[in-house]
This record gives structure tokens, sequence and C-alpha cells, in this order.
């Protein structure tokens, strides 16, 4: 599925333009509120017009204004997931998922309905009302519903931005079930890098109503200028990562990389399976040398791949491991000291590892590497 | 208690003051509901002025109002006459005169109940429905319309209790014919114009607030099942 996007759009003082295409099975549209994301999605989705633009599904025009095409919503069958589940409240929750089927041409119809019912574990639930239900089960129902109706895309705007953390925590799994066993490509709403780089398989980066980076999420969110500013502190790499073998003398899990091997604490997931960790950018250390005697585990040799330093007292240095990539934050005085410069070969440490990467295993997403 | 028993006229003029004001309150709905929702959804050139009519009974003297249903459905009216001859619906000294006379006196109070729980409907409802293929027709039956229940139900029963006590405009248009148009309020009206009727106004006053406690007591029971239905918090 390839979903390619090229709008301009006005809103009173708000003024979008984006352009971008991606074929992902997850798309994360990324930025701060304010950024145009919503609008996009509504835009996407049909409940607004732009004001001139094209929109296309694999080839399937939903907006050409210059054609005069578009396409009203109820025709779309594209499934929204809004932030807020907006279950009919008159309806019970078997009857809201049911909804969107009824308008689906018969030979169309390729949800299985228990199927999804028992993907989002949402059973129990059937017989009662939406007033009754917790905010997790409403954005599961809601997601339910959009499922049912046999959509060829799903937009999801912040689906998770109402609930806490452990609500939050309780969807997740099934977006990434969602993400990994249908085959319905899912454009996904966030202003949470951790949300993001645990999801997304491509990001779209929007800031102020403009595209500021578009691509594969490994890509995008390690290139800094890509995060919005109040996010620069997690600014890191995302590398994926196998369970090579389990250390139990030592309480200690490996994992293979394209770098290298990687010591981390216990993972309790069978060996072989796949993880995807984010490594922040100021949890990396550069040395110019291999070091000796050093507590730390995790030691990876690289390349510097480019150095960006602005005015203040950071750089950012962008490292090549193997086919991975990862950023390293170190002051620019630093820089000068080793005479770091692109093509240079360095060691690098890793003082913690920052797993979003859906490790259910994990209660606490962060794990500091042993030393 | 034997003063209690109503006679044949009295009985009449109850069994036709029902008929007429469920004729009037059912029949005027779906152009209670289409006109509450145009006003509460759509902004054209002139809703102001359609508000203004629609509102207008509520002001006038029911008398004026009686007076200009005569001028135009009367027989010679222009709508009368031609209501006659294409439908063969005379509404000029009938029960259905009376019908109408208490629709339009009832119109606004309907209309006004209509359109406060329309505006009160989330429309990001809609806009869901409507990303599940409902097209805009079936959102309003399957969405709009059964969220909006509690005011129709409230605005029927304010219309029927209206059109129960409406005195002006039908005496005015259809006057006041035992058996014919001769509502509660008209033959209330007529016991009080002779000697010794005191007792049948009495009579029909009681039956009267009767069925206006059963209508209150009907819409609070039923509005209160519809709200438990939808569990809204």
């Amino acid at each position: 599925m390839t979903l390619s996007v090229d709008i301009r759009h006005r809103q009173g003082a708000f003024d979008l333009e984006a352009a971008f295409e991606s074929g992902g099975r997850l798309t994360a549209l990324f930025g701060t509120s304010g950024s145009g994301k919503t609008t996009l999605v509504n835009l996407v989705a049909g409940l607004l017009r732009p004001a001139e633009g094209r929109i296309a599904i694999d080839g399937r025009v939903l907006v050409d204004t210059a054609a005069g095409i578009v396409v009203p919503a109820h025709r779309r069958r594209i499934g929204y997931v809004f932030q807020d589940a907006r279950l009919f409240p008159h309806l019970t929750v078997g009857q809201n998922l049911r909804y969107g089927r009824f308008f689906t041409p018969p030979g169309e119809r390729y949800a299985d309905e228990a199927g999804v019912v028992d993907l989002l574990g949402i059973g129990h639930l059937l017989d009662r009302r939406p007033g009754h239900l917790s905010g997790g089960e409403k954005q599961r129902v809601a997601i339910g519903r959009a499922l049912i109706a046999s959509p060829l895309l799903i937009l999801m705007d912040e689906p998770l931005a109402s609930l806490d953390d452990a609500r939050k925590g309780e969807i997740l799994p099934y977006i990434e079930r969602l993400r990994d066993e249908t085959r319905i490509p899912v454009v996904y709403v966030s202003h949470s890098i951790a949300e993001v780089s645990r999801l997304a398989t491509d990001v779209v980066v929007l800031s102020g109503g403009r595209v500021r980076a578009a691509g594969p999420a490994a890509e995008v969110l390690s290139r800094p200028d890509a995060l919005p500013t109040g996010e620069r502190d997690e600014t890191g790499a995302l590398v994926d990562l196998e369970i090579a073998s389990q250390d139990d003398a030592f309480g200690l899990t490996v994992l293979r990389s394209s770098a290298g091997e990687w010591r981390l604490p216990r993972i309790d997931r069978p060996v072989g399976t796949k993880v995807r960790a984010r490594i922040r950018a100021r949890d990396v250390m550069i040395m110019t040398q291999a070091p000796v005697g050093i507590s730390a585990l995790n030691v990876l040799a690289a390349r510097v791949e480019h150095v960006t330093s602005g005015e203040g007292a950071d750089a950012l240095v962008t490292l090549r491991c193997g086919t991975d990539r990862l950023l390293a934050r170190i002051t620019r005085r630093s820089i000068h000291a080793l005479d770091l410069a692109a093509g240079r070969e360095v060691y690098t440490v890793v003082k913690s590892v920052t797993f979003d990467g859906g490790n259910p295993a994990h209660a606490a997403p962060r794990v500091t590497a042993l030393e | 208690m034997g003063w209690l028993e109503l006679g044949p006229d009295e009985w009449n003029a109850v069994r036709l003051s029902l008929r007429v004001s469920l004729w009037a309150t059912i029949a005027s709905l779906p152009l209670g509901i289409l006109v509450a929702w145009v006003l509460a959804r759509k902004s054209f050139w002139g809703k102001s002025i359609l508000n203004g009519i629609v509102h207008l009974p509520l002001i006038l003297p029911p008398v004026v109002t009686g007076y200009l249903l005569l001028l135009t459905f009367g027989r010679r009216g222009p709508a009368g006459a031609f209501l006659e001859s294409c439908c063969g619906i005379v509404f000029s000294f009938r029960w259905t005169g009376a019908a109408l006379a208490c629709a339009v006196m009832a119109f606004p109070l309907m209309v006004r109940a209509i359109r406060l729980s329309i505006e009160a409907v989330d429309r990001r409802l809609e806009a869901a429905a409507g990303t599940l293929g409902a097209h805009p027709a079936w959102v309003f039956a399957t969405i709009t319309l059964p969220l909006i229940l509690p005011g129709i139900v409230a605005g029927m029963i304010l219309a029927f209790a209206k059109a129960m006590g409406e005195f002006g405009a039908t005496i005015t248009f259809v006057s006041n014919i035992p058996g014919e148009t001769q509502t509660l309020p008209s033959a209330i009206y007529t016991f009080t114009q002779v000697p010794g009727g005191d007792v049948g106004a009495l009579r029909l006053t009681l039956v009267s607030i009767a069925i206006a406690m059963a209508a209150l007591v009907a819409s609070e029971v039923l509005a209160r099942r519809i709200s438990r239905r939808m569990d809204i918090e």
C-alpha cells in the first residue's frame, strides 16, 4: 500500500502544506501539537476538504482538486480511530463493532469479526454499553469497530493520548499485533517519541504545517533535525537486535546486531526473538582508541560519518556501526580535543539502551547497560 | 358521585380532543424534525425569517392565527380550495381543521424542543459514523435520530399538551360544533355560557387535568427509559 499526499490547506491562521509518500505498514505522523497532524489525517479521512492538492492510496484517487475529485468520507473506506474513542452511546459494544460492516459492500468484507474481537480481547464486553467501559476498553472497541468495517487503511489519531501509562501499556501490544498480524496499513498520529519508535515502520515528521522529514523510522528518527525542539534530548538511533543466546551464569542476554554483540540484563524471550532498541545520543560515549580495562560491556567499533555542531556546547556525531547507525551527543570541546571528523575510526561505549521496541517482558523500558 | 358521570356530548368532546391532539402531534412531527434540523444545522439566507414564521403562532393572538387559517385554508381560501379540489381534504368546520389549528399553534414548541436536542448532539459521533461508511442519510437515521429521541418525546408531549388546551385559533377557524369541532376547551367554554353549566364545566376540567397529568407522567417514564438505555454519563 502506498499513501501519497500532496496538499495545501488553510484553516484560519494555520497553513498546512504537506507532500509525502509512504508505503509502510505503520506510518507515524510525528510532531508537536499544532504541527498539523490531526488536520492532515482529517484531510485523508475526508472530514476536511483541502484547498488544493491530491491524496491517493495505491493510485485510488481520494482527492484531486485539479480534476475536481473529492470522494466523500463515507465512500473512502478508511477506518478512523479517534483520540476520544467516539463510540455510539445508544448502541452496545457488539452493535458498535458491527456498525461499519453493514455499510461495507458484501464482496469487500474481508474482516473476520471473531478474529478481531479475539485480537483485541474484547469478547467479554460485547453486551455492555460504551458508558460503562474504561478508557482503555473504549479505545480497543474503537479500534475493533474500525477494523470490522474492512477498511483499506486505518488512521489513528493519538489513540493513547487520553490514557494513563498503565492503559497505554495495555493497548500498545494490540496495536503491534494489528501492525504485524493484519494486512491493513496504519497511519498513526503521535507526539510521543516512545510510541513512534516502538510502533512505526515509517515516520513523517511534521512541524508548523510542513513536512520536516519522511522515510523509514530508523533513518528519520536518527536525524537530529527531524525531532521537534522539545524532544531533542530524546534524539537517538534505532537498532534492530536479535537475541543470540542467554548467558545464565551472569544473568545476561546476548544480542546480535550488524555491528557486533550486545550484552544486556536478561530479557526473558526465546533465542531468535527480534527486538528494537533505541539508543539515545546522550547515552553514547566515543573513544579514539580501543578501551582497555573498562567495565562497560558494550563497546563497538565504529566510523564517524558526520559531525553536526552549532553554536552551543553540544555537537552530534553520526556513527556507522556495521549497517546500523548510532548517534552520540558530546561536547564541542571533545570534538575539538579528539579531532573527530568524518571517516575517523573510533570506539563507542553505550551506557544505556531503551526498549520502546515492544518487549513486554520489561516493565521499565529503559535498560541501563551493565558495567 | 353521580355528577362525575360524563354525558354522551361530553364523551364526544373528550374523544374528539384526544383525536385532534394526537393527529396534530403525529402529523406535524416529520415537518417539525425537518424544520428543527434545518434551523439547528444549516445556515442560509432567510434563516431568521423561517425562524420567525415558525415562532409566529407563539406570539400572535390565537384569534389572529385562527383567522389567518380561515383565510388560507377556508373553503374559499387559496390553500383550502386547492386541497379540496386535488385531494378532497376539507379543513373548514371539520375536526381536521381543529387538528390543523392545534398543529400550527403547537409547532413552535415542538420545533424548539427538537432543535435544542439536535444542537446538543455530538457531531463528532456523526463524523465517526461517516468514516465507517454511513451515508449522511443513514447517519441521521442510525445516530442522530436515536440520540435526539428524548428531545423528540419532549417536543411531542409539549405539542400534545398545547393541542389539548388550544382554544382561540380552533374556535375562530372551525367554530364550536358539537361532535365535529367541539374540543374540550370549547365544551368547557360552552358550559360556562349556559345557566347551570358549572357542574359540566367542572367535570370536563377534571378530565383535562387527568389527561395532562397522564401525558406528563408518560413523558417522564419514557425519557427515563431512553436515557437509561443510552447510559449517557
